[in-house]
């Protein structure tokens, strides 16, 4: 079947009793790139997921996967879509191997189970019962259950979440590969390093609804203004440094000699303010352009409170 | 001197094996229901704990009351009123509590969510619990009935009513088991499903001739799943009823209901 997004969630609304847990969210998934959710806990994140793998019903707005409905086209969908949820999943005494293999015994032509345990780093504990296995090990597990299937699309509620550097990296690997094979991949995450790494596009979702999307670069260029810094002798006259820079521009000397330019910091700006400096004889130590990192512009828009 | 210019490194994305490039598709039903099964049974025959439940217990019971005269068993050898007994318990420890705990457990580990996503679909799941239910059964009655031979058991009636009673009381038990698995947490399935099974092997004719009790308690507790299945087994094995018509009755009524409310109530997550 022929679909023009993986994913098409419009206008969402999904309850738990009182509360509402996503209000009104849209969002698309293009065919054959990486999506990562952002989110602050309780934004909704993992209740849109769960929609879109058939686990919720919708309490107002529609969401296609593959251009099925989840809920009632589920079982046409379910062969087609790969699922990694947030935790468990998995029978306490199965050993790991064995249930990678039962798995992969439930599709027509899966992935050698072989080959996802040694990419996964998974061969030490292959006969250990998944109960015994450490936390970052049952989330391999688990990613493994959820690729080993061929989907066309993969959906991984925080992969990475409790995994040590080498194992993040393994997954990120992972994701990698299957992008590059043609495999949508949806994912949720808390790190916005991760989002950087992989995504192709980006979803914030806070309060049950997208507030942002686009690719990781137009979100961090889109918006507020970039800084220069740089340190110079003490108590240089700002006044007359601003008054060669555009209007909007601000600076100022945040400890003796340490100083900090905010505006649209682009080629004409950073020639100005080291022609300046030439004028001045201030040579511009540790001069460097600072470009707002994706979790900047997350904490902008999510603002810097604690979430429950 | 100028080092030598490298060439620039490979871009560092994946090498595109095309090892995971998507080939959807189901494996034929029969296959997974067929794995599902093996991997359930697999899965309690690793447990410790159920295996007590199911195997352990009704073979020392059977033992010990056997040998040792604890129970006034009535007239006749004390292994022909206990075996069908425990073959009741058997089943009552199969298809009620272990599967109760177990699927308690799977729904509070989320191991029923995953599956929901999985290609098996739902009916098929319950058909693998059948039949790893079943399958246990089998193994139970094996050993159990070897067991009771080596006690110089001596068998009457039909076979087919046997297994007629077994598996109504099987389908009567797994209805009762999954509708407090699908509806408690796991805690408190884990603690009732085991109270129960207490509750009736002392009070359901299983080791206890049920003509202990006083007449008005007997009323009530043979209506009990658990009575009419060792009441009907007894009639047949002990005393060569032909088919216990009664008891069936009592063990499909509860199959009904039990099974309509685990439909019903039962919840996945």
């Amino acid at each position: 079947m022929r679909y023009e997004s993986a994913v098409e969630v419009t206008s969402l609304v999904k309850r738990y009793g009182a509360k509402t847990a996503v209000d009104g969210l849209s969002l698309t998934v293009a065919a054959g790139g990486v999506t990562a959710v952002l989110g602050p806990n309780g934004a909704g994140k993992t209740t849109t997921i769960e929609v879109c793998e058939g686990y919720r019903r919708p309490d107002a707005g529609t969401a296609r996967v593959l251009g099925l409905d989840p809920v009632t086209e589920g079982a046409r969908l379910r062969p087609r879509i790969g699922v990694m949820l947030q935790s468990g999943g998995v029978y306490p005494g199965a050993r790991a191997e064995e249930m990678l293999r039962h798995t992969a015994g439930m599709y027509a032509d899966p992935v050698d189970p072989d080959v996802l345990i040694e990419r996964l780093g998974l061969q030490s504990c292959g006969r250990t019962a998944y109960r015994r296995l450490s936390g970052g090990q049952q989330q391999r597990l688990a990613l493994a259950m959820a690729v080993v299937g061929r989907p066309e699309l993969v959906f991984l509620d925080e992969p990475t979440a409790g995994l040590d550097p080498q194992a993040r990296h393994a997954t990120w690997d992972l994701v990698r590969e299957l992008r590059t094979d043609g495999v949508t991949v949806v994912l949720t995450t808390h790190f916005m390093e991760e989002a950087e790494q992989l995504a192709d596009d980006v979803v914030i979702i806070d309060g049950g609804r997208a507030i942002a999307t686009g690719s990781p670069e137009e979100l961090c260029r889109g918006g507020a203004e970039n800084t220069l810094r740089f340190t110079g002798r003490p108590g240089l006259d700002l006044v007359s440094l601003l008054n060669a820079l555009p209007a909007d521009t601000v600076a100022a000397e945040l400890s003796p000699g340490s100083y900090r330019i905010e505006g649209r910091v682009d080629p004409q700006l950073l020639a100005t303010v080291t022609s300046w400096c030439a004028q001045h004889g201030v040579m511009p130590d540790h001069l460097a352009v600072e470009r707002r990192t994706l979790e900047d512009v997350f904490l902008e828009l999510t603002g810097r409170e604690l979430r429950a | 001197m100028i080092p030598p210019v490298t060439p620039p490194a490979p871009a560092t994305a994946a090498p595109g094996t095309g090892a995971f490039a998507p080939v959807p598709g189901t494996a034929p039903l029969p296959r997974m229901i067929r794995a599902q099964a093996l991997l359930e049974t697999r899965m309690l025959l690793r447990n410790g704990e159920q295996l007590l439940l199911t195997v352990v217990i009704p073979a020392l019971l059977l033992v010990l009351f056997s040998a040792v005269d604890i129970v006034d068993t009535g007239a006749g050898k004390s292994v022909d009123f206990l075996t069908p007994g425990i073959l009741a318990l058997a089943v009552l420890s199969t298809a009620f509590t272990g599967q109760a705990i177990a699927t308690g457990f799977e729904r509070r580990y989320g191991v029923l969510k995953r599956l929901g996503a999985s290609p098996l679909p739902r009916w098929a799941l319950m058909t693998a619990k059948t039949c790893s239910v079943l399958v246990t059964e089998a193994l139970q009655v094996l050993l159990l009935v070897a067991i009771a031979f080596a006690l110089g058991w001596s068998p009457h009636g039909n076979p087919l009513s046997v297994l007629l009673l077994l598996l109504l009381g099987t389908a009567a038990f797994s209805g009762l088991g999954l509708l407090m698995a699908g509806t408690l947490k796991a805690e408190a399935t884990l603690a009732a499903a085991n109270l129960v099974f207490l509750l009736l092997l002392v009070a359901g004719g299983v080791i206890v001739p049920m003509d202990k009790f006083s007449s008005g308690v007997q009323a009530v507790l043979k209506l009990l799943p658990i009575s009419a299945l060792s009441d009907g087994l007894r009639d047949v094995l002990q005393h060569g009823a032909g088919v216990p018509w009664g008891d069936l009755g009592i063990l499909a009524v509860w199959a009904v209901v039990g099974l309509a409310a685990a439909a019903r109530f039962f919840r996945w997550e």
